[in-house]
């Protein structure tokens, strides 16, 4: 028996390699995207879409529409509700928020757990890795073109208004401007991997890279390659876990991207060791 | 924000109120800049310093009145709103000025890089290029924003409280800098509480909610005016021979304490 055996045999199935495939290209992308996500304090915004969006999610599956159209519908209802709660004063943005994504998590679970819903509450809190189609595949690609060609494109404006948001918009960047654009992205990545992740395990692939990386890269960018790489490793790691302890792929590779946060976060260094060691 | 100025100004304000949806909490303000001045904006916290300045970078539009500027203007922020965590070198910070000439979406060029070499190095940071701005000193990190400005090459230029809390060695290497833009014809206005540094300005704008005074610091700082502009902040004031003395007392929303005199 091959050494290499135990790695590769998960992948002898055209299954799993599409699995590989979908947690790769979505990695690549949300590994990077996390980057502005963490630094423009985003988190619980993008956890806020990644949740709110489940009504749109279960309506879709319901109707028997795309998915992921559904998941985008989703978040953009989320995302306007989200804006209108956070903007009441008397109770706060945080509360606000919190209020708004509840109700519509509540609504999401009375949906897919009424009488005539099909079976697949599941599917959709925790994703379906195995599960993933040839237009799962498709959507992942075309997010990792044009998210990954405006990540580029954005490079600069994004790294001046994370740095300082006066004196970027002073040298002609529109700060409100490029996180909108920020958001959108975010948006359309977490409706596109929610497909892969489900709505509740999604967050753990734009949050975690970030983290594992933080402190151990000296520029954005290289922060952002090393975030693609984590994902895309923890990715192979969770569906090998899978594979092995026959657990659920999407938790199984959520579980792998955490783990590789606390890795990151372990063995974190300080700023200018990581400029020195950079040399 | 701000049409061209009249012939000769790089700034004028004309009968500016501005506030945040309430009350005004700046007006009456009326003053001119020509190309090649420098102006100190004294005034307590809370006196209208940074709603004056929103206002020049066309953030805040005017209640009442008019601003006019030349062209856009740098603004060189307090150190403390950056993000100190976030990673970039004094040569990143410095290459964020060359957003202002357009192609923001492609890598900086050699002329841009050649350009941002050039202003850390009159700021006097060619060897601390390479380090990451959450490693710099205050003073350093305040050339560096000083050098992202330079970069941007604008005519006037904005600075909030550049000297406040900088290591002696940097306060004269940016003073240095102030003198030399003064030269090449840039308009100055920098924010601060010290009393003293004022006098080495061309022109002292007080404010205190309104404009108290607005002309060259033997005019401007008398007794009367340092009295209007700090008010209860100012906490000796004496008389003498060459003059008065005021001593101020600074409350920082960091709460770094911080004393200024000034002499008349």
């Amino acid at each position: 028996m091959d050494l290499l055996d135990p790695v590769i045999d998960p992948f002898r199935s055209g299954i799993d390699q599409r699995a590989l495939l979908e947690v790769a290209l979505i990695g690549v992308l949300c590994g990077a995207l996390g980057f502005w996500v963490v630094s423009e304090r985003l988190t619980y915004g993008a956890e806020s879409l990644a949740h709110g969006l489940l009504p749109g999610f279960v309506l879709a599956a319901l109707a028997g529409a795309p998915l992921l159209l559904g998941a985008a519908g989703g978040a953009l209802v989320a995302a306007v509700l989200v804006a209108l709660a956070a903007r009441d004063e008397r109770i706060g943005p945080d509360t606000g928020t919190a209020v708004a994504v509840t109700g519509l998590v509540g609504l999401g679970a009375l949906l897919a757990l009424a009488p005539d819903s099909p079976q697949r509450l599941e599917e959709l809190l925790f994703g379906d890795l195995l599960g993933v189609t040839d237009g799962d595949l498709l959507a992942a690609a075309l997010l990792l073109a044009c998210g990954g060609a405006a990540l580029v494109a954005l490079h600069r404006p994004l790294c001046a208004v994370a740095f300082d948001p006066a004196g970027a918009a002073a040298a002609g960047v529109r700060p409100a401007l490029v996180r909108l654009v920020l958001l959108a992205l975010l948006a359309v990545a977490i409706a596109v991997a929610v497909q892969g992740l489900g709505a509740l395990l999604v967050l753990a692939v734009l949050v975690a890279p970030p983290v594992a990386v933080r402190g151990h890269a000296s520029t954005p960018a290289r922060a952002m390659a090393a975030g693609a790489a984590v994902a895309a490793l923890a990715g192979l790691a969770g569906i090998e876990l899978s594979f092995h302890a026959g657990s659920a792929a999407g938790a199984s590779v959520a579980l792998a991207l955490c783990g590789a946060a606390a890795l990151g976060a372990a063995f974190r260094r300080s700023p200018g060791s990581v400029r020195r060691a950079g040399r | 924000m701000s049409a061209t100025p009249e012939p000769g100004l790089a700034v004028s304000v004309t009968g500016l109120a501005a506030g945040y949806g309430g009350p005004p909490v700046l007006r009456e303000v009326d003053f001119g800049v020509r190309a090649g001045e420098s102006v100190c904006v004294l005034g307590p916290n809370g006196g209208g310093k940074t709603t004056l300045f929103r206002a020049l970078l066309g953030e805040l539009a005017p209640t009442t009145g008019r601003v006019r500027v030349s062209g856009r203007p740098a603004y060189v922020a307090q150190t403390e709103r950056t993000r100190l965590d976030f990673p970039v070198t004094a040569l990143d910070v410095a290459l964020m000025g060359s957003l202002a000439h357009g192609r923001w979406w492609l890598p900086p060029r050699r002329p841009e890089r050649a350009a941002a070499a050039a202003a850390l190095e009159r700021v006097g940071l060619t060897d601390a290029s390479r380090e990451p701005f959450g490693t710099l000193s205050g003073g350093q990190r305040q050339r560096a924003l000083l050098a992202r400005a330079l970069v941007q090459a604008a005519p006037v230029l904005l600075l909030d409280e550049p000297l406040s809390g900088v290591d002696p060695a940097s306060a004269r290497e940016i003073g240095r800098v102030f003198d030399e833009l003064r030269d090449e014809g840039r308009a100055l206005l920098v924010s601060s509480h010290d009393v003293e540094s004022a006098r080495a300005f061309d022109l002292v704008l007080c404010l205190n909610g309104r404009q108290i005074a607005f002309g060259p610091p033997a005019r401007a700082l008398d007794r009367a005016t340092l009295e209007a502009t700090y008010g209860s902040e100012m906490i000796v004031l004496e008389g003498g021979p060459g003059g008065v003395r005021a001593v101020t007392v600074q409350h920082h929303e960091h709460g770094h304490g911080h004393e200024g005199h000034g002499h008349h």
